[in-house]
Parts: C-alpha cells; sequence; structure tokens
C-alpha cells in the first residue's frame, strides 16, 4: 500500500515536471532510467555484469532512426522493431556470454559490443561518424504530431512507465525468484533443477530489448543516432547510473540516471566540461570504495534503522 | 606478371610483420593481465591506461628530463608500477573481499580518471616518439624491409614474456605466486607475507603494460586513447586463450597479432573485427578458451 501511495506520486511528480523543466532534457532522463533499468534487470536481479549494453540502445536507435528516415511507418511502429532488433541481437549475444561467468561474461559482452560498434561504423547506411541526422518523429499512429517538445515527452513518460511496469513485474514473478536463486547460488538452483543457462538467457534477453526500447526512443527525442550510443564509454555510464542508484533496487537506476543526466548536462555547459571523464571516473571510484548499496540502498537502510 | 607476384608477396610479408608487432603487444598485456588474474582474481581494466601511461612517462621523461629511450626503458617500467603498487594498496585492497565486480569498476573507473586525465592535458591527438639512434635504418630481406626497430620489438617481447614465464613456473618466488594461487590460507599460515605478494604481483602486471607503452611509443603514435582501443581486444584475446596459463597467454597474444595481419592482407574490411569473431568461434566450440582449465 505504501508502495502504491509512493508511485501515484511519483506519476503526478513526473505529470507536472514539464511546467518547471525543459520537456527534452526529461525525456532524456526517462530514456536513461529506462536503459538503466534495463541493465540493472541484469545486473541486480541476475548477478551478471554486461559491459555491452551499449550495443542494444544504439541498435534500437539506429534500426529506429533508418525507419523514420527511410520508409513510411509511423514512430510507433518504428520503436518496436527498433526493439525486436535489439532483442534478436540480445537473443544472438545471450546465447555466447551465458556461456561465461563473472569477470569472463563482462569481457565477452565488452567484445561482442565492440564488433557492434565496428560494424556501424564501416557499415553504410549509418554514415560513419556522422550519425543519421534529421530523423523526424513523425506523427503517432499517424493522428498524433511529435514535434512539439511536450507532446513527445507524455509519450516518452508513457513508454518509460510500460517499462518499468514490465520489469518491475518480471522481478516479483516466480521467473525473477528463479533469477535472484541464481544470482545467490548458483549450484543450488542448478541442483533444484532449473536450467540456469536458460535463465539467463532469456533475463539477458529481456534487457536487452528494453535497452533497445530506451534507444528507439532516445533516437525520436534528440532526432539523431550516433556512434556515442554505441560507444564503450555509453555501456560504462548505464553501469555508473546503477551503481549510484542503487544496484538490485527496482528504482535505484531511475535516480542513477537523473543524477548522472544532470550532472553532465550541467558540466557540458560550465567550465568544467573538459572534466566530465574525470568527474565521471571519480563517482565511480567513490561509489565503489563508500557507495556501494546506492542512493536507494543507502535510504533503504536508514528507513529500517529508524523506523 | 612476375613483378604483381612480387608486390603481393611483399604486402603479405609487410601485414605479417604488422601482425607481429601487434600480437607482441597483445602478448604483454594480456599476460600483465593473466598475472593478475591468477593471484587476484580481477581484471584490471586500466590494463590500457598503464599502457598509454608508460609511452606517456616516456615521452615527458624524454622532453623534460632528457631521460633517452634506453634509460626509459628500465625507468618506466618502474614508475607504472609503483603507480600500480598504490593503486592496489589503497584502493583494491580496502574492497578486496567485495564481490570482485566492484574491484573491475573501481579500476574502469580508475582507467577513465587517467584517460580523463591525460586527453585533458595533451589533447586527443597524437604525439610522437623518436625511434633511437642506434635502432634506425633496417635490412633488406628478400621478400621484405625489415625496420631494425620493429625486429627489435619481436625480439624484446618475446624475451620478457619468455622470461616471465620461467619466473613464474621455473623459480621459487613464481612457486609462492602460484601457491598464492591455489590457497592464501594456508601460505599465509607457512609465514609468507601474501598481502605483499598480492601488491608486487598487482605491481609487477601493470609493469609489463607500461614496459608495453615504452616499446609501443616509436611504433604507435601516443594518444590518450592508445589504451582503451588496444584492451578491449586484449579482452577478447584472453577470453579466447582462457587465463587459466601464463604461456597460453603468450601464445594467443602473438597468434591473433598473426591472425589480424594475415586478415589485413586479405580482407582488410574484417581485419577491425577477426578477432572478436575468432571469439564468437571459440565461445562456440570450446567456451572455456583454447587454453582454459575451468569447467
Amino acid at each position: 500500500m505504501n508502495n502504491m501511495k509512493i508511485n501515484l506520486f511519483l506519476l503526478a511528480l513526473a505529470l507536472i515536471a514539464p511546467t518547471v523543466l525543459y520537456p527534452v532534457f526529461l525525456a532524456k532522463v526517462l530514456c536513461f532510467a529506462l536503459f538503466a533499468c534495463a541493465f540493472n534487470l541484469l545486473l541486480g536481479f541476475a548477478g551478471l555484469l554486461s559491459f555491452g549494453h551499449a550495443a542494444f540502445l544504439g541498435t534500437g536507435g539506429y534500426v529506429t532512426g533508418y525507419l523514420m528516415v527511410n520508409s513510411g511507418l509511423t514512430p510507433e511502429l518504428a520503436i518496436i522493431v527498433g526493439t525486436l532488433a535489439g532483442a534478436l541481437l540480445g537473443a544472438v549475444f545471450g546465447k555466447l556470454a551465458v556461456k561465461r561467468e563473472g569477470i569472463y561474461f563482462a569481457m565477452v559482452t565488452l567484445a561482442l559490443a565492440q564488433l557492434v560498434f565496428f560494424f556501424y561504423l564501416q557499415a553504410p547506411f549509418t554514415n560513419g561518424e556522422d550519425g543519421l541526422q534529421g530523423v523526424p518523429r513523425g506523427a503517432l499512429f499517424g493522428l498524433i504530431d511529435l514535434s512539439d517538445n511536450l507532446v513527445m515527452y507524455y509519450f516518452v513518460l508513457t513508454i518509460f512507465i510500460a517499462g518499468y511496469w514490465l520489469i518491475n513485474r518480471t522481478v516479483h514473478s516466480p521467473f525473477g525468484q528463479v533469477l535472484k536463486a541464481i544470482r545467490e547460488n548458483e549450484d543450488r538452483a542448478t541442483s533444484l533443477g532449473y536450467d540456469v543457462n536458460q535463465y539467463k538467457w532469456l533475463a539477458f534477453v529481456i534487457s536487452a530489448a528494453l535497452a533497445a526500447l530506451a534507444g528507439s526512443t532516445k533516437t525520436l527525442v534528440f532526432e539523431l543516432a550516433s556512434l556515442t550510443d554505441v560507444h564503450w564509454h555509453m555501456s560504462g555510464e548505464v553501469i555508473l547510473m546503477t551503481l549510484v542508484g542503487g544496484v538490485g533496487t527496482i528504482f535505484g537506476p531511475v535516480l542513477g540516471a537523473g543524477f548522472i543526466v544532470t550532472m553532465q548536462n550541467y558540466l557540458s555547459g560550465g567550465e568544467l566540461g573538459n572534466y566530465i571523464h574525470i568527474i565521471m571516473g571519480a563517482v565511480f571510484v567513490v561509489c565503489v570504495l563508500s557507495f556501494r548499496s546506492g542512493i536507494v540502498g543507502q535510504l533503504m537502510k536508514f528507513k529500517r534503522n529508524n523506523f | 606478371m612476375a613483378s604483381l607476384f612480387d608486390i603481393n608477396l611483399f604486402a603479405l610479408f609487410g601485414q605479417l610483420l604488422v601482425g607481429l608487432i601487434n600480437g607482441s603487444f597483445y602478448a604483454l598485456l594480456s599476460l600483465g593481465l593473466a598475472i593478475i588474474f591468477g593471484l587476484l582474481k580481477i581484471i584490471n581494466f586500466a590494463q590500457g591506461a598503464m599502457y598509454m601511461l608508460g609511452a606517456f612517462v616516456a615521452l615527458l621523461a624524454l622532453k623534460f628530463m632528457g631521460v633517452n629511450y634506453w634509460f626509459a626503458l628500465i625507468l618506466v617500467p618502474l614508475t607504472v608500477g609503483l603507480v600500480g603498487v598504490l593503486m592496489e594498496r589503497f584502493l583494491i585492497r580496502p574492497i578486496a573481499n567485495e564481490d570482485h565486480l566492484y574491484s573491475l569498476l573501481l579500476t574502469f573507473g580508475l582507467a577513465l580518471i587517467i584517460q580523463g586525465s591525460f586527453t585533458h592535458m595533451f589533447g586527443s591527438s597524437g604525439l610522437s616518439y623518436a625511434v633511437p639512434e642506434a635502432l634506425k635504418g633496417g635490412t633488406k630481406l628478400p621478400f621484405m624491409y625489415l625496420p631494425n626497430y620493429r625486429a627489435w620489438i619481436i625480439i624484446v617481447s618475446v624475451i620478457v614474456c619468455a622470461g616471465t614465464w620461467w619466473m613464474i613456473e621455473k623459480t621459487n618466488l613464481g612457486a609462492y605466486l602460484r601457491a598464492g594461487t591455489e590457497n592464501p590460507q594456508l601460505m599465509q599460515a607457512f609465514g609468507i607475507n601474501v598481502p605483499l605478494i598480492v601488491t608486487l604481483t598487482f605491481g609487477f602486471g601493470v609493469a609489463l603494460a607500461g614496459f608495453a607503452g615504452v616499446m609501443a611509443a616509436p611504433v604507435y603514435s601516443v594518444s590518450p586513447d592508445m589504451g582503451s582501443n588496444i584492451l578491449i581486444v586484449v579482452f577478447a584475446i584472453v577470453v579466447i586463450g582462457g587465463m587459466g596459463s601464463i604461456g597460453g597467454a603468450i601464445i594467443t597474444g602473438l597468434g591473433m597479432g598473426v591472425v589480424e595481419g594475415l586478415t589485413k592482407y586479405f580482407y582488410p574490411e574484417a581485419s577491425n573485427t577477426v578477432i572478436f569473431l575468432v571469439m564468437v568461434i571459440v565461445l562456440l566450440l570450446k567456451p572455456a578458451g583454447l587454453f582454459g582449465k575451468e569447467a
């Protein structure tokens, strides 16, 4: 019941937020929040650290961008195809990556994502370094024009809520419980008769699909799909967002994404812009050394101790 | 027709040489990773940054203190190794008992800081470091022209790799190291200072990257992102070879360099990606890696 109240409060906040803040900024936060939640499904609930999630974000972005520029598809269809493309890539990468564990898993995903990066760098349809520019937002269902930023924001909010709900359902489903069991003790899960790799693989596919959904949406918001989204820096950023917000908490990645995106926006405008990677690295180090449970984790600890 | 054949052979040997040189660096870097992994069970994401640091320290030492290449070959690994020792002692050790993924993320953060600082100070365009006087020039071989410095890289890298292998597999120090990998508690009970060995091992693994950096300075352009680009390739190589054996890391590193060189000759479009594709094939056929021991 308490959770319900908090969710309603947050929803109300999200609905009135554009009156105070710039809608494109808010839409950006929501895209990255969905990306981080998707990533966290894997790290926080299955214990798998993917260092290659940028591949899915970028794939969603490029596919949706390409379709919007070159085909007459409406935005919702282009997003669906982008998401499916991410899921398909996730299905292939997942099959390969779940063969290895722990640190190897991180290295395999990073290497596979680099393969994808080179593909988009060399493929003719991505315009290489320039990226796909001037992607039209189109009209939702052919009816609602998305070129207005406020309309776009509410569309992104709808997508975010759907994705967030899906992750929430996944985590609390029997499937999610098995994932947690695998994270805590893989051998025991195996001995109980669960096909561990199959569960990990499915989690990987869901996570990849949602990351691609975030990328597809992001391309529409910024009218741009570029190599930044598939670069390994992006895979690092999503880890940082999740870490700052709280690994393994449902809402943590949302806060973490808000924190990092706000920080980047603030820094890139000011004279500290040149220091952005140094500051990100420093946040990484500080989080790992002394803030491992993240913002939400700390809040929950505080609540447990004091109430 | 015959001359066309000659030119092709020239190009082929040229790419093979480039492949062997890249392979030498892959071998040095993956060897360092494997040594650190053996004892600490972590992957040092800052290994690429340390390689870059090595090249920059050599460059700056030459510019500001007149330290020549030969002296840099000794000074730089010591400096970079010291950075590694401090890193292990004050940053990694405090979280040694947490999940290993955290130490991996810590080294990733450090890599961002180091690379970001150098980009800020020197920009992202490359700087050049002159080939030392004694190694200038080259030798004309039947099918190719072999620059002396390139031959030097291959020979020295192989000697350093073989020396490291010998030290770990055949000496007392290496025996401590292997025993520490096997059972650190028991080692400690025998009165051996395990934390010290861990710190020194980390320093040594990182120093190898610094050494590779000095070696690379005269052939590649010295730039802040030289480390991150090569590191991802080295990760793929580590997955291909598996980190179970020191010898495996060396052989896979050199071998993949050659594979990359041959690809540049036969199908240049795939030369960036061929190592990742080999990784995919190895994962399908032999998931534990070519020299991997784990189940």
